[in-house]
Formats: structure tokens, sequence, C-alpha cells
């Protein structure tokens, strides 16, 4: 299998601060990767690395064979990986079916005719898809400025999954999300990206959703990843425990594999 | 050699009270991030202030020393009076809302302002000429500089020494500069953040009467120099890079200079020559000189 | 056909028809009125992308002054053609200074557009060319070739202006409805997320800044026609916060705000000119006051209000 993505050697110091340091890893399709990692231990950073919204200080960035690296964030979405917001990144002073229209509304036009109403009927059955796939139909006229955390998020990622990308980068998708919720959410998520030509990585705290998810786990500590594999394997590693985890972590049997 | 003197000296003579009028401009962006159109009319009020006062001072036959003493007092009143009427009365209604409406309310507030000045003041011209005269010329280098005007350059001096003193070794300043750098947090800690911020902008207030004030008698004050002083220390300001108060000196010194070297040099570009070293300035340093981008945590 | 055009295309057909029974002077002012509402009309698309500019009056007065020069250089008299190369002379002039501009926000962009406004009002002041300060005359502009005199000349300005001022609305209605219109303003909103859906913030700056300057362009050559006359007063920075003032004013909610402000403005100014002419400032700028703090919307939030909207529902297919 062809690596979707290809991360080399990657680093990024803000002068003497050391926020990513020699980070090599390599994507293939189908992958669901966790990412944990306590916080500033560059999780985030990684993510803004690969989607362009920071220019890494060295090593390189190849999405399906491409070199990345050096292209801004709207080069990145067009050339199919898309992101969710740790502080979800929404349109605040308009509804959120207009969110999801003008999401919609870019994706599917390059030129942007201005004969066309940005609520077209074409339009408007996608985005009612996407608010019934996502639970948040109810939400529908709300303000988004108005939303509380758990739905703020929910449309954060439903604005990321428009352009139907081969890798969707989640960062902390959960956060924010009750916990009885928690699971029907990320199978939401997981169950809108399936798809042999799809990867998803996502950030999380919830050592649960990690084992019940993700098919590999990175895990980072002081900008470099300490360990990767099998959920288990990395959950039960000794650097991990030492740096993440807290030396006797507690965890719940993992239940059924998703869908 | 000559030109280079005269630039030299119109230069700093034109950075020091440009530097008193951008300093309180600054200062109150930096604390309160209200950008204060207004503060053209503390200028020329102060102006209006001091020239109007000297003149009846100059008829009633007092002492000439003391007119000095009467430009300074001139403006303090000023900055007091507007600057509390102001921000007591007005300002802190609006702190809080969209940037934009509040540049609008305070150029709002300065035609108001700008409007009491013909009101009161009336069309004609006033010329507070006396203080400039009474200290006389020094020769350099063959030519005669007024000895008020250089004398602004150690007022200037004075005044950013003050500030910095203020800003660093006197416990509020340490608090101040805490609130320009943080305000959530600074309120978080217990600051009296009403009450510092009507300092603050009765002392930026004072500052740009006292540039108006210093500058009455080497002008003819008439309307409308507060319209054209405000751009000037926006200029500056926004050259300096927002808030910073050591950046200002630079760029007043840089906005002073480059005005003189035109005038003296190239005069076709003269009334243009500030914008387009701020532009300059924009392009390389997109925050002006000093200033600090704005981070966003996503 | 929505509301809005609606309005729109009866209001100027109601205009048209009425302005043949009007007053020279009444068709003067509409004239002005409408002129200058197009350069607020500018101003407007740039607001709802969240920024303004302060320098507007830089695309005006080159608008006015183009007119006067392609008049002295070329002899040119037809009104529309000189419209247009106003137009085109400001539009050429944002491109240019609109790959600074589009990367600046907030206070820097304001600075950085009155900037450039003061450079060219230093360089008209200056040049002896151009007049200075004294500025120069306009000539009565020609009509397709028809060369009517004064009152009829001056109606067929209005109705140029007019229709002008309809098509401009017309478009930038459909644009603001279009999907790149609603990723403009959400501009506004949220930059990081209109740029990670995939589209550039700073071309849609840049495209809303050549817009925005082709309409000031317009408005200004059309005021010169109107009065005849170009002065480098245009292009002052107090003129630029004119237009801002009646941005505010009107309200960025609908196209239509613009002219409803420019109105109000200028009769307010005519009303403040006859009884109070050494208050005008004072009077400007109490009602800016007033405006911020009771009706930041603008004027027309309160012409919303009184027309129910229709609810922004989606219609199940």
């Amino acid at each position: 299998m062809t690596a979707l993505l290809e991360v080399t050697a990657l680093n990024k110091s803000f002068g003497s601060v050391v926020a990513a340091n020699d980070i090599t890893v390599a994507v293939a399709d189908g992958e669901r990767i966790g990412i944990i990692g306590a916080n500033g231990a560059g999780k985030t950073t990684f993510v803004n690395m690969v989607t362009g919204y920071l220019k890494p200080s060295g090593g390189t960035i190849a999405f399906l064979g491409r070199d990345i690296t050096p292209l801004p964030p709207r080069a990145i979405i067009a050339a199919g990986i898309s992101r969710s917001f740790q502080v979800p990144q929404i349109f605040t002073s308009v509804t959120v079916a207009d969110n999801l229209l003008i999401a919609v509304g870019v994706a599917e036009g390059g030129a942007f005719p201005l004969w066309q109403s940005l609520r077209g009927a074409a339009r408007f059955a996608a985005v009612a898809a996407l608010l019934e796939r996502f639970g948040i139909l109810a939400y529908r006229d709300q303000p988004a400025g108005l939303l509380p955390q758990g739905v703020r998020k929910l449309l954060d990622i439903a604005m990321a999954t428009v352009r139907a990308p081969r890798l969707l980068l989640l960062d902390e998708p959960t956060s924010g999300i009750s916990a009885e919720e928690k699971f029907a959410i990320m199978d939401v998520v997981m169950g809108a990206t399936v798809g042999a030509r799809r990867a998803v990585m996502f950030i999380e705290h919830d050592l649960d959703i990690i084992a019940r998810y993700a098919t590999r786990v990175l895990a980072f500590a002081e900008g470099t990843i300490i360990a990767q594999g099998a959920p288990a394997a990395v959950i039960g590693d000794a650097q991990v425990k030492r740096y993440i985890l807290g030396e006797a972590p507690s965890l719940r049997r993992a239940a059924a594999a998703p869908p | 050699m000559l030109t280079a003197l005269t630039i030299l000296v119109d230069g700093l003579v034109y950075s020091s009270w440009l530097f008193i009028v951008a300093v309180g401009l600054t200062l109150i962006f930096g604390v309160m991030k209200v950008l204060n159109v207004a503060h053209g009319g503390f200028y020329s009020i102060g102006a209006y202030t001091a020239a109007w006062s000297v003149g009846l001072y100059f008829e009633a036959g007092w002492a000439p020393l003391g007119s000095f003493a009467l430009l300074i007092l001139s403006a303090i009143v000023a900055g007091v009076v507007l600057g509390l009427a102001l921000e007591r009365g007005l300002l802190r209604f609006v702190y809080g809302r969209d940037e934009i409406l509040v540049v609008l309310v305070t150029y709002a507030v300065f035609l108001i302002l700008e409007n009491l000045v013909l009101q009161i003041w009336g069309v004609e011209a006033y010329l507070a000429y006396q203080p400039n005269t009474l200290l006389g010329t020094t020769r350099l280098g063959g030519l005669a500089f007024s000895n008020y005007e250089l004398m602004l350059i150690p007022l200037a001096g004075i005044i950013g020494f003050g500030l910095w003193w203020g800003l660093n070794r006197t416990r509020t300043g340490k608090i101040l500069r805490a609130v320009i750098h943080d305000r959530e947090m600074s309120l978080a800690m217990g600051v009296n953040v009403a009450r510092l911020f009507t300092a603050t902008f009765v002392i930026g207030a004072v500052l740009g009467a006292l540039g108006g004030a210093v500058t009455a008698p080497m002008i003819s004050v008439t309307p409308g120099i507060g319209v054209e002083v405000i751009v000037l220390a926006f200029a500056v300001v926004v050259i300096s890079g927002l808030g910073s108060v050591p950046g200002t000196i630079i760029g007043a010194l840089i906005v002073g200079l480059s005005r003189a070297a035109a005038v003296h040099l190239w005069p076709e570009i003269e009334l243009f020559v500030i914008y387009a070293v701020m532009s300059a300035v924009l392009i390389v340093r997109p925050q002006g000189l000093f200033g600090r981008p704005h981070l966003r945590r996503i | 056909m929505d509301g809005t055009i609606r309005a729109l295309v009866l209001g100027a057909a109601l205009l048209a028809a009425v302005s043949f029974a009007l007053p020279d002077w009444i068709i003067f002012l509409a004239t002005i009125i409408i002129a200058k509402a197009l350069v607020v009309l500018g101003l407007l698309i740039l607001w709802r992308a969240g920024l303004m500019s302060f320098g507007q009056a830089l695309f005006y007065g080159v608008g006015a002054y183009a007119v006067g020069l392609a008049q002295l250089a070329w002899g040119l008299r037809d009104a529309f053609l000189l419209v247009l190369i106003g137009v085109a002379l400001a539009a050429a002039m944002a491109f240019v200074l609109g790959f600074l501009l589009a990367r600046y926000r907030d206070i820097f962009f304001a600075m950085l557009s009155l900037a450039f406004s003061m450079i060219l009002y230093g360089t008209l002041v200056k040049s002896a060319t151009l007049g200075s300060t004294d500025g120069f005359a306009i000539l009565q502009p020609r009509f397709l070739g028809l060369a009517p005199a004064g009152p009829a000349a001056k109606h067929d300005l209005f109705l140029l202006t007019l229709c002008l001022a309809a098509a401009a609305a017309y478009l930038t209605h459909r644009y603001l409805a279009s999907p790149l219109g609603a990723l403009t303003t959400a501009i506004r909103d949220n930059e990081i997320r209109v740029e990670y859906l995939g589209y550039s913030v700073e071309r849609a700056i840049h495209v809303s800044y050549v817009v925005a300057a082709s309409l000031a362009g317009a408005g200004g050559a059309l005021v010169a026609l109107a009065v005849g006359h170009i002065d480098p007063d245009a292009t002052y920075w107090t003129s630029s916060g004119e237009f801002v003032f009646v941005t505010i004013l009107s309200g960025a909610g609908s196209v239509l705000a613009p002219f409803i402000g420019s109105a109000l403005f200028e009769l307010l100014r005519a009303y403040a000119a006859d009884y109070a002419p050494y208050s005008w400032q004072m009077i400007l700028g109490l009602c800016l006051l007033l405006l911020i703090l009771f009706l930041p919307q603008g004027v027309w939030s309160l012409v919303a209000r009184l027309a129910p909207r229709r609810a922004r529902r989606i219609a199940a297919p």
C-alpha cells in the first residue's frame, strides 16, 4: 500500500522552544491513527504543520507522493486533507445551516458563478443530509455563535468532511462532549469517513476512544513521537506510561470493534 | 552641510512635539485598546487654550517668564477636563464594542470638539508668539534657531524619560504594563481596570493637549490644525507599533526627520512623505516597528 | 425576483418617471446623493468582509480627476465614456494597491488605505499642472453624441447616474447572495475557517477592494460631472471620513441602505448649511454618536423591522 501521508524528520522551533523534533511517520489508506500526549506535547503543532498553518523549521511532508510542505492551507485542503480544530472554527454570526451552505458552496464551485444563489436546492439537500448525519438537525437555524460546545465541535467536524477528504485530521473531536455521547459521536464521525481510500488521524485524551477506534497509536511527548504501534502496545509502553499516562493507567476493556 | 544641520534641528524639533502628541495616543491604545481620533481635538484645544490664555497673560502685563508655566498649565487643565469628561461621560459605555465602532465614536467626538473650537474661539488665527521670541535665538553654523523650539527637544526627552520611569519603576506603571499585555488576566488579578482606564485616558489627553500647547507659540493657531495633526500622530503610532511607548520615540524621529528632509530637499513630496514612510514600514514590518503580532489559539 | 431587487427596480423606475417633473435643484441633489451612495455601496462590501477603508477618497478623487484629465487631454465629452475611464483608472489602481492592502486588517488596513489617499492628496496639492488647491473645471458632458443644454444635460446626467446605480446595486446584491459573497462575509467571522474550506482570503479581499474602488471611482466621476469642478479636497481624509459616516448611518443590511443613508446625509447637510452653518461638524458628530450608541446597525435596521423578513428556512425538497 502506498503511503497516503509521509512525514519525514519534521521539526519546528520557536526560538529556543522546540515544539517538534524529528517526527517521522507514514499513514496509509484505511488507517485510523490515534494521537495521544500530554498538553503541549506538540500534537496540535503537528496537525498545524501537516495542514500548512505552520511552516516547519525542517523536514518534509508528502501527500500522495507530492511535497506539500510549502503549501498554504487552502492548497492542502484542495489536495485532499482536511481538519477539525481544538477550538472549533465556525462562522459565529450566521446559522448552522448557513455555515454548511458556505462549506458546500466552496467545495462545489471553483468559479463561483454570480448567478447562483447560495441557497440552491441541491445544496439544501446536501446540507440537510450533513445535519442529519451529525445529529445536529435540531440546531439548523440557530446562530452558530450561540451553540453549546459539543454542537460547535460537531459543526466544525461536519464542515471538515464536506470535501470528502482522503485524510482527515481531528483535534480532540470529543472534548466538550458528555461521556455518554462520546461513542455515538465518534461512530458518526468514523462512519462518515469510512472507506478504503481514506484515513483518519485523531488527537484524543480519552483512552477508551483510542482503544475503540484506533488501528494505530502515536504517542507524543515534548515534541517527539516516543512510541507508535498497536493501541494496546503503545498504551502499555513504559515510556508512554512515564510521560503521558501515569504509572498505573486504568483501562476499561475495549468494546467491540467499530463498524 | 548647513542643510543637513537645518534638517537635523528642524527634524528633531518636529519629532519632539509630535512625540508628545503621539505617545499619548499610543498609551491610550496600549492600555485601553481605543484608537482615539478625538486626540486631534485634545491637541487643538490645548493649542487654543494656551494661545488664548497666553494672549490674555501678556495683555495683563505679567512677568513674561511665567508664560511658560501657563502653557503647561493650560495643557493640564484642558487635558484633565476633556479627558475626564470624555472617559467618564462617554467612552466607558462603549468599551468592549466592535473596534471600528469605538473608533467612530472617538471620530464623532473629534468632530464635536473641532466645532467647539470654532464656536468658542471663532475663525481668526491666534498668535501667541511671545514665549517663542522671549528666549531669543542660538546661532549654529551661521543659522539662527529659535531657543524656544530647541527647548522642545529636552522637553520631549523629559516626558519620554518620565513615562519610561513611570512605566518601569513605579508600581502603578508596572500594573499598567500588565494591563497592556493582558487585560483579562489583570482583571482576574484584581486590578481596578476602570480606574486605570480613567487615569490613562486623562494622562493621554494631557499629553495631547501639551503637544498643542507647546506648539502654539510656533504656529498660527487656526481651526483645522487638529485635523492635520491627528493623521500625523496616527501615522507615527502605526509606524511605531500600536501601544509601544519606546517605539513612539523611534517612530516620531523617523517621521520628523523624513519630513524635515523632504521640506528642504524635495518639497514636492513634503505633504505625503510621512504616509509613504508609513507604507514602507508596514510593508517590511506589518505590525509596525515594535508592534506585537496578534496570535490566535486554534 | 426577491424583495430587494423588486424594490430596486420599482424605485429606480419611479424615480426616473418622477424626475421629469422635478425642479432642477432636486435633480442635482438627487444626482449627488446617488453618486455618493455608490461610494458607500463599495464600503458596504468591504464592511461585510470586516474591513473599513478610510481611504475611499483616493478612488473617488481618481474617478473625478480622470474625467477632468480625459476632457483636457483627449477632448472626450461623452458622459458614459468618461465615467468608464474613471472607473477603469480606479480599478487599475486598486488592483495594484490591493496586492499590498489585502494582507492587512483592522486598523492597519484602515491606516494604509488612508495613507494612500493622503499620498494622492499631497501630490495633487503640489501639482501646479493639475491646478493645485484650486483644482480645475469639468466641462458639460455629452450624452450619446447629443449635447443638451443646461437643465436637460443635468437631467440626462441624473438618468445616467440612476441607471448606473441601479445596475451596480443589482450586481452587488447578486454578488452578496452568491456563495462567493457569503464567503466574503464569512471572512469577517473566521478567516482561518475560510482558508480551511479551501478559499483564499487574500484574494477575496483583493477582489472586494477592487470592486469598492470601482464604485468609488464611478461616484467620483459622476459627482465631478454634476458639479462641474474638481479639487484635491475630494481626496482628503475627511472626505473618506464622510463616506465612512454614511456607511454606518446606512447600515450594511441591504444594497438599498446606502441610498437611503446618502439621502439622509445630504439632506441633513443641506439643512444644517441653511440653519446652522457654523455647527455642521457638531451636528454631524452628535448624529454619528447617537447612531453608534443607539442604532449601530444603521438606519436600514429600522427599515428591516418594518418589513417582515422571510424566515431563513431550508425548504424541504
